[in-house]
């Protein structure tokens, strides 16, 4: 298992690498300055689709389930769509983006809040009433998004559309910083929960009849995802479907159930798939695509590629 | 010792136990029966607390469960549903590893691997114990997930219709593997069952239950009785004693 890591870290590291070094053109500081953020956007926005699809998927016990469900992606898209719709790209532009950044999350922090705090006060809950709420909440943001991008001038569609993306392009520095900053705490703080996840993943009945107790941790574990969903969507736009990749190639490279395994597992196959897809974008491309295009081409491909073999087994 | 006092539990305001009492032995094997919606699996399901109560007490040793960390009732009461889907890929001997869980937080010491054998040789699934559990039958996987709740080893078992799909042979194989549980390892059985010929030739007390309230509750003997079994399933049980064991005959 250690192996498979570390041939994992490897390939990692070599994409980096390639990603730093290529076509530098001898303006070493200047590059590596200027790569080295987008690097680091990817490592950390990588790492936490990763492992928060991983856990979502383990707490609601379903693998193609992401955290999307949950409205946030939505809902950064409707602030945004909202933003260009009242004050034009001019405003949303005058805004800078750091106080974006900080809207959007606190606005995604919020909205988990209240949602958890409006669901969990009743007793007994169900998780996948959660999940339906999520949805309708989604697709509530998403139809008033849509509604407002077909009232605004084509031109700014434009900008909103960019948005709809994930972008490593243009990260800002101090955004950067204050993300990780965010996420390692979270991290931090999540991590004497990391070893109810094995236990979680038999199901309610059984963690609970092993001492977990279940509601406090998994509503815990719900928060923590809200807040990396929240910060990592803000940072480079929507790009869940990512998580949805590479958990599901963990599970089947990785061939476990230990979940620090499985979590490490996919958070390098994420770091993989954005400088791989990173580097076919710029490379290859010259930026006539985007990365979130690239990742959902080749996600697409394996979802149907999974569909025909479990098909074929069955 | 568990006591279950003045006990109610309502779903949506459809009352499914009512007013419930009942002492439950250490060291006995109890049988909870009853006809179909009687309340008995939503009785087994608050003592391990999956479940939370509405109205009452229920006291385990003397402490109210509610009141205990789950983590450390985790050590006392084990529970084993009769439906145990597990959406995970796990071998036999990574199941019953998982019992260790309340003692080891995920991190087994030798000691806890002592168990996981020694569980393992209890069920006889030695030659067994690197399989998938996709790979078993219906026998096989209710051995499996016993041999979890044996590495558990809590004080207090509890089975909610362990014999559910089983054929004669692997049912018979089951409670004589409880019946040596309490009998070698002192161990308190609490099971759901529904046939009651099971219920009376290996249990030592039965709990029957009629839509959510105790009928009567007390040595097997004295439940496997006609006019008791009337009241409990509304039919007339015909009770044959054949090699000292009290056998009901319903089939005509």
């Amino acid at each position: 298992m250690k192996k498979k890591l570390i041939f994992l870290a490897v390939i990692a590291l070599a994409l980096i690498a390639v990603f730093m070094l290529i076509q530098a053109g001898g303006h070493w500081d200047y590059v590596l300055k200027l790569r080295g953020k987008k690097v680091l956007a990817m490592i950390i926005t990588g790492g936490a689709i990763a492992f928060s699809t991983v856990v979502f998927q383990t707490i609601t016990n379903n693998r193609i389930l992401t955290p999307s469900i949950m409205g946030l992606d939505s809902l950064y898209m409707l602030f945004q769509t909202f933003m260009v719709y009242i004050f034009g790209s001019a405003g949303l532009t005058a805004m800078g983006k750091n106080v974006n950044f900080i809207i959007s999350v606190g606005l995604m922090g919020l909205f988990s809040m209240v949602f958890y705090k409006l669901l969990f006060k009743r007793e007994g809950q169900n998780i996948y009433f959660l999940l339906l709420l999520g949805l309708i909440f989604g697709t509530l943001f998403q139809s008033l998004s849509t509604f407002m991008e077909v009232l605004i001038d084509p031109n700014e569609f434009q900008i909103v559309q960019d948005k709809m993306f994930a972008s490593f392009n243009n990260v800002n520095t101090e955004l950067l910083v204050l993300s990780i900053v965010l996420m390692a705490g979270t991290a931090i703080y999540f991590s004497r929960y990391t070893k109810y996840l094995d236990v979680i993943a038999l199901g309610k009945d059984q963690a609970v009849n092993l001492g977990v107790d279940y509601d406090k941790v998994v509503k815990r574990m719900l928060v923590v995802v809200a807040i990396l969903i929240s910060i990592s969507t803000a940072l480079v736009g929507p790009i869940t479907f990512l998580g949805l990749l590479v958990a599901n190639i963990s599970y089947q490279f990785m061939k476990t159930y230990k979940h620090h395994f499985l979590i490490l597992g996919s958070m390098l196959l994420s770091i993989i798939a954005l400088m791989g897809g990173q580097l076919l974008v710029e490379r290859v491309f010259t930026f006539s695509t985007t990365l979130s295009v690239i990742i959902n081409l080749a996600g697409g491909i394996y979802f149907l590629y999974l569909l025909l073999k479990e098909s074929k087994s069955s | 010792m568990i006591e279950v006092k003045n006990v109610t539990k309502r779903y949506n305001n459809k009352t499914v136990l009512d007013d419930v009492s009942v002492t439950i032995r250490k060291g006995k094997i109890t049988s909870f029966i009853g006809a179909n919606g009687a309340g008995k699996s939503t009785l087994l399901s608050l003592i391990s607390r999956l479940n939370k109560k509405d109205e009452g007490d229920i006291l385990i040793e003397g402490d109210p469960i509610d009141k205990c960390k789950s983590g450390d009732l985790a050590k006392k009461i084990s529970i084993l549903k009769q439906s145990n889907h597990i959406n995970v890929r796990l071998t036999i001997r990574e199941l019953v590893s998982f019992g260790r869980f309340p003692y080891s937080q995920g991190k087994l010491k030798p000691e806890d691997w002592e168990y996981v054998d020694e569980a393992i040789r209890y069920m006889e699934l030695e030659d067994l114990q690197h399989q998938y559990l996709d790979q078993l039958s219906g026998g096989q996987q209710q051995r499996a997930f016993i041999a979890m709740v044996i590495a558990q080893n809590t004080e207090y078992v509890l089975l909610d219709e362990p014999l559910n799909n089983l054929d004669m042979k692997h049912s018979v194989q089951i409670m004589k593997v409880l019946r040596r549980m309490v009998d070698e390892l002192g161990k308190t059985v609490i099971i759901v069952i529904h046939d009651i010929n099971f219920a009376s030739v290996y249990s030592d007390d039965i709990v029957a239950l009629k839509n959510g309230r105790v009928v009567k509750e007390g040595p097997a003997a004295e439940i496997i009785d006609s006019s008791v079994l009337k009241q409990v399933y509304g039919m007339d049980i015909q009770i044959e004693t054949i090699n000292d064991h009290r056998i009901c005959v319903y089939f005509a």
